[in-house]
């Protein structure tokens, strides 16, 4: 048996028998046992994605309901988005805040018939359940949707391979979502992803999730991809990555993450840390969340100490690698505001040379979502 | 005659003479996935043996590549630097990293040859 950090057993995702048939290197995620690329490896994988259409098992993810009348109201509590806004359908992003406003978690939250359905990040899911459990039941009933799996499918390509199979999917807009059915099997189909393209994600039973899965890996346009290609298009989409590039330390307004404050809970608080985060909206963060483009082709990794071109630290990458689109190194990371305007020159210091390099505008890739 | 030996690191190592060259296997490139960025060392360098002699790169880390035996840097392949994804198309071949004047030839005498690291990779697996 494969033994993750701390000896714990790795689960698997119902797509574990798909992913080594397909010749997939497993590795632990999250605790989980996950592809991190299959055999055409990271960039073309990446590539792929970027011009057809990338299937990728995100079944670790957590998947929760909020059954209640009051579920929306009661979420509102503990996070800063507006969720009673938030029309039948309708999905946006926010983020789970501690006391301080430092984010617990980031996720998805769309609004179903009986309540609200939340999609979080896999290393935090069993922490963000019980949050949620402790918070708002018993006005809300917590469903931790075991049993279901997730697929994304994501790229150019997506929305016709998809209306393929769930006609008419094509026509739902970037950030709203559907119930329907794929091959009679149920499914709820959202219009978002974690990749900058256009595309899906598809939530069904673990049981109908290798047969789906291999009816969309089928199609001439779609290709399995793993975790690897995931990491490298978010990055180039500047995407946060939580646990590293934002986490209970960063608040959203240094994050860059102010557009997922309602402009009524600006007004009115009544989220954790309401105070400190709308006083930093006023005053400007101290630090500031920026795309940093390398001049050279050396890749800064999560880590790398940033600095201003005379040597003086300014801040620290968070996420750094190669990005396949782009062609060469790209990374995120937090320098003081001073340095966050895009074109600041600054440095990086890998295997202890200082490498010249800039803040640049995020995403360093377009993003392409299909807004109707 | 030249010498082709191996070490645990993965890196090989071919003897030609008073010089060797030094490049990763197969088998590292395929772990590795594919290579984004290789730095090279400074000509005339003296490396100790299983000193760090340069860095390769991949998608997702960062790696070092390590010097078989001691020497000084006497070449380095620009080549693939200009083009590292060569480290993954000819590993053995045009994907070589660097090229030492030996310190201690018998040095080579406690790596292992091909048939011993065919071995030693295969027990990894």
């Amino acid at each position: 048996m494969t033994l993750a950090d701390g000896a714990a057993p790795l689960s698997r995702t119902p797509l574990h028998a798909l992913h080594l048939a397909r010749g997939a290197r497993m590795v632990a995620f999250a605790g989980y046992e996950m592809p991190v690329q299959y055999p055409p490896g990271i960039i073309a994988e990446h590539l792929h994605t970027r011009t057809q259409a990338g299937l990728f098992d995100v079944s670790h993810m957590g998947q929760l309901r909020l059954i209640g009348q009051d579920a929306a109201a009661m979420l509102e509590r503990l996070v800063p988005g507006d969720v009673r806004g938030l029309a039948p359908g309708r999905m946006r992003y926010t983020l789970l805040l501690n006391d301080k406003g430092g984010i617990i978690d980031d996720l998805m939250v769309t609004r179903v018939e009986d309540g609200l359905f939340l999609v979080v990040n896999a290393a935090c899911k069993d922490t963000d359940t019980a949050h949620l459990r402790t918070e708002l039941e018993p006005f809300v009933t917590v469903d931790a949707c075991d049993g279901q799996a997730l697929l994304a499918l994501q790229g150019p390509a997506a929305a016709a391979v998809l209306a393929r199979f769930c006609p008419g999917i094509d026509r739902i807009p970037f950030m709203s979502a559907a119930t329907g059915s794929f091959d009679g099997r149920p499914c709820q189909v959202t219009r978002s992803g974690y990749t900058g393209e256009d595309g899906f994600e598809i939530s069904l039973a673990a049981a109908d999730a290798t047969a789906i899965a291999e009816r969309l890996l089928a199609e001439p346009e779609v290709a399995p991809i793993g975790l690897g290609a995931r990491d490298t298009l978010r990055l180039e989409a500047g995407l946060c990555l939580y646990g590293h590039d934002i986490d209970t330390t960063t608040n959203p307004v240094e994050a860059g993450l102010a557009w997922a404050i309602g402009a009524r809970r600006r007004a009115n608080g009544g989220f954790p840390g309401a105070a400190t985060i709308v006083a930093e909206l006023g005053a400007g963060p101290r630090r500031r969340r920026v795309g940093i483009q390398p001049e050279g082709r050396a890749p800064a990794r999560e880590g790398t100490v940033i600095t201003d071109p005379a040597g003086a630290p300014i801040g620290r990458v968070t996420s750094g690698g190669f990005g396949p689109s782009v062609g060469g190194p790209i990374a995120m990371g937090y320098v003081g505001s001073q340095f966050a305007a895009p074109g600041t020159a600054c440095a990086l210091v890998v295997r202890d040379q200082p490498r010249p390099a800039r803040v640049v505008p995020l995403p360093f890739v377009p993003h392409r979502y299909y807004r109707g | 005659m030249s010498l082709l030996r191996f070490t645990k690191d993965h890196e090989w190592i071919r003897q030609e003479g008073d010089t060797a060259v030094i490049g990763i296997t197969d088998y590292a490139q395929e772990q590795l996935g594919d290579v984004v960025y290789v730095e090279l060392p400074e000509l005339g360098r003296q490396v100790e043996r299983g000193g760090e002699a340069a860095v390769v790169e991949s998608a997702k880390a960062a790696s070092e590549v390590y010097a078989p035996v001691a020497g000084e840097v006497v070449a380095v392949n620009d080549a693939i630097a200009a083009d590292p994804a060569t480290v993954n198309t000819d590993p053995m071949g045009n994907g070589w990293f660097i090229k030492l004047r030996l310190a201690e030839p018998a040095q080579l005498d406690g790596l292992m040859d091909e048939a011993a690291y065919r071995k030693f990779i295969a027990e990894l697996k």
